[in-house]
């Protein structure tokens, strides 16, 4: 089976930050402007048959999206999802369900996925009576056969048993059981131990491995934790922000990994070996927005070792000039020579604020020392600083390489340090 | 020697339950030093978020609390509402998982300070209380800019940080952090670390963190406490209880903890107990690989096997 999937926007009405209705004056000129969170931004890949894919990354990048535009469960907004050679991105809801018990989810909240309501044998018996013909006491052997394999034995005492009564590894193994009774060839696990403890997280995914093993199974295994996704999956793609930045087989990604912020991952979690040092400085900042993310490279404003054309824009001046306020013994002077920080607006590439003309040359050289006490690699990202009609005093970057991504020792990354292609 | 800021002595919390009592934590007792980090580990119901509840007097009405939590001498179980409320901020402060239910979204951050301020310092002005946060803010790495923004137009990491802020900014003698960075994504939680860990060294301050994650104690601990089922499995310094743990509990967390080297998915048999009716004896004892009949009799104590390492097994001597 191969597994295209090519997608662009997804489009999420998420919360929005800023949302104005304006009235319309005729039906044309209605314009609402309405926040886009970029939750995946034109990624691809393809899964084969019997893999296991990591899809790797912090909050906001996009990956429990995709898991869930990958099994229809969102539209995507542009780009294909072909699921066994059929193009499933724009199917109805009633085309879909005939395809539907070949793929399944499992989540990362047990208990939210079981309805309290039902036993056990009821929920995991219920995929089937919806989608097939059996009757309810083939169906009751099916989920009983299901529950040994998973585990949950003696199967017919648990059976009758509620969500409530067992404990947060019995239920992820009750949603298990759910999810292969109706056979499918892929299986969308997202976070599927994240919330189970360390000493139960093992035989959980041992069991996933097992019914991948017996069935011939596919999955695409959602996860933040790097350890866990080393163990399990056969190739890993890591996301930030909408974009996948390297993939490849997964020990070839952890023996070198080249991409700055899957370095960055790597060494950031913390590992149960007292007086081991992390082998490099933490990235700063956090993850940004995705509703106006970075431009160029979106990790570039936090990576160590970003180029100059990376996508620095305005509002990695802004960002800057804040930070320098850190320092107290600096900031009134600071404040003084620059002014405050919501005197600066961005536009793209540049910053700008209006100054009155007879200050505009003071403001200028501020800025300049500014720029020669900042990091090279942005003082060397400004393409202009200049006054603009004696009364505005803009900073403007130079544009961004379009990134292109690179097959490098094995496996693909984008990012410039690697990028020898010309776009 | 180091002076105890803090001395907990067979400190026993029973939640009180329709079902009936809930023995959260029985008999628990350690010492807290000046200036070290104790990390408190284990999995889910262990106890080890109650005894960070039972220090700063937070737990429900009509729980039953046994046994002494001495602040610098201070009896804390016998203290008087209003003299905890005192306490709170100015000698012990607490840090939570999620920060965004601890922030007020109609406060700005400046509001928060002046009235954390202005609450153990009546007399402080509005001025001095927003000086005195926008030092321990720009600390953290908040800019004095956000100091009139609201806490939802703030990142996880950030809000986490002027949680920390908060909590530092009377100058607490013990900080109580109650899984800090589990809501945070794996660069932020090191982020954080990173300032618990300066925290340290700057200001010379008592930490007691309380997490499931062992990556994390072995990080920013001196010495660590292993809870199970309400009980203290063991105790000791951090590089000894990790790389020589001594309760077949700890080695069996140990070798199931999934991390970058892990060669072998291990697990520990069986489910944690219930703490309406626990295990007699051992209370790890139905799940132990080297369980003896003594171990469903009688209660282990703690006994210190190597200098400084204490483990409650009756036959922790096999594994020194």
């Amino acid at each position: 089976m191969q597994f295209p999937v090519k997608m662009n926007v997804v489009q999420v009405l998420g919360r929005a930050l800023a949302r104005r209705l304006l009235r319309p004056v005729s039906e044309e000129g209605l314009e609402s402007v309405r926040p886009v969170v970029h939750a995946v931004d034109g990624i691809s890949f393809r899964i084969e048959k019997g893999e296991i894919l990591g899809l790797v990354g912090e909050s906001g990048c996009g990956k429990t999206t995709t898991g869930r535009v990958v099994l229809r469960l969102l539209k995507p907004t542009q780009g294909r999802i072909v699921f066994e050679g059929t193009d499933i991105s724009a199917l109805k809801e009633s085309e879909l369900r005939p395809l539907r018990p070949r793929m399944q989810i499992i989540y990362q909240d047990p208990h939210a996925a079981l309805n309290p309501a039902m036993t056990i044998g009821q929920s995991i018996m219920d995929p089937l009576l919806i989608h097939t013909e059996l009757e309810d006491e083939e169906a009751t052997e099916a989920a009983l056969r299901a529950m040994a394999e998973v585990g949950l034995v003696p199967a017919e005492e648990f059976f009758t048993k509620y969500p409530a009564d067992l404990s947060g590894g019995q239920q992820q193994r009750a949603v298990i059981a759910r999810a292969i009774l109706l056979k499918p060839s892929l299986i969308v696990a997202d976070e599927p131990v994240a919330m189970l403890d360390m000493s139960v997280r093992a035989r959980i995914l041992e069991l996933l491995l097992e019914l991948k093993a017996r069935y011939g199974l596919t999955y695409l295994f959602i996860t933040h934790d790097l350890a866990t996704a080393k163990f399990v999956c056969d190739r890993i793609a890591i996301m930030y922000l909408g974009r996948i930045i390297e993939v490849g087989p997964t020990r070839t990604i952890f023996a070198d990994p080249k991409h700055p912020y899957t370095k960055a991952l790597l060494s950031a979690i913390p590992v149960p070996e007292p007086g081991r040092e992390r082998p490099q400085a933490l990235p700063r900042g956090e993850v940004p927005d995705a509703i106006l993310p970075p431009m160029g490279c979106r990790f570039h404003p936090r990576c160590p070792v970003a180029l100059p054309t990376c996508g620095w824009e305005g509002r990695d001046f802004v960002d800057y000039l804040e930070q320098r306020r850190l320092d107290s013994a600096r900031a009134a002077m600071e404040e003084e020579a620059l002014g405050p920080i919501d005197a600066w607006s961005t536009s793209g590439r540049s910053a700008f604020r209006r100054v009155e003309p007879e200050r505009a040359e003071a403001l200028l050289r501020g800025v300049r020392g500014v720029l020669k006490d900042a990091p090279a690699v942005l003082a060397e990202a400004v393409e202009s600083v200049e006054a603009v009609g004696g009364k505005e005093v803009v900073v403007r970057f130079r544009p961004p390489v379009p990134l292109v991504p690179t097959q490098i020792e094995g496996r693909e990354v984008e990012c410039l340090l690697y990028q020898t292609a010309k776009p | 020697m180091s002076e105890t800021v803090l001395r907990v002595q067979g400190l026993t919390v029973h939640y009180h339950t329709r079902r009936g009592p809930v023995r959260a934590v029985d008999d628990v007792s350690f010492d807290l030093r000046e200036g070290e980090t104790l990390g408190v580990v284990g999995e889910t119901g262990c106890g080890k978020s109650t005894v960070g509840k039972a220090i700063l007097g937070l737990l429900p009405p009509r729980t039953l609390v046994r046994g002494a939590l001495t602040l610098r001498g201070k009896d804390l179980l016998k203290l008087p509402e209003a003299e905890y409320r005192r306490l709170r901020g100015e000698e012990l402060a607490l840090i939570f998982q999620d920060p965004m239910t601890r922030l007020d979204p109609l406060m700005t951050i400046r509001e928060h300070f002046e009235e954390t301020i202005r609450a153990h310092d009546p007399g402080a002005s509005k001025d001095e209380a927003a000086a005195r946060a926008v030092k321990v803010l720009r600390s953290m790495g908040i800019p004095e800019s956000r100091l009139d923004h609201y806490p939802h137009e703030f990142s996880g990491g950030m809000r986490q940080r002027i949680m920390i802020a908060m909590a530092l900014v009377l100058n607490p003698k013990l900080l109580v952090a109650d899984e800090p960075t589990t809501a945070l994504d794996v660069i932020v939680e090191a982020q954080i670390l990173e300032i618990l860990k300066d925290l340290r060294r700057a200001y010379a301050m008592t930490l007691l963190l309380i997490t499931h994650n062992l990556g994390i104690v072995a990080e920013v601990s001196d010495r660590t406490a292993v809870m199970y089922a309400g009980k203290l499995a063991e105790l000791g310094p951090v590089a000894d209880v990790f790389r020589r743990p001594i309760h077949p509990y700890t080695q069996g967390l140990l070798a199931s903890t999934i991390h970058l080297r892990t060669e072998r998915l291990r697990s520990i048999d069986g489910v944690p107990p219930s703490l309406l009716d626990p295990p007699s004896g051992c209370r790890f004892h139905p799940r132990c690989p080297f369980a003896k009949d003594v171990c469903q009799e009688e209660e282990p104590p703690m006994v210190e096997y190597r200098p400084g390492q204490f483990a409650a097994c009756h036959f922790g001597g096999d594994f020194v």
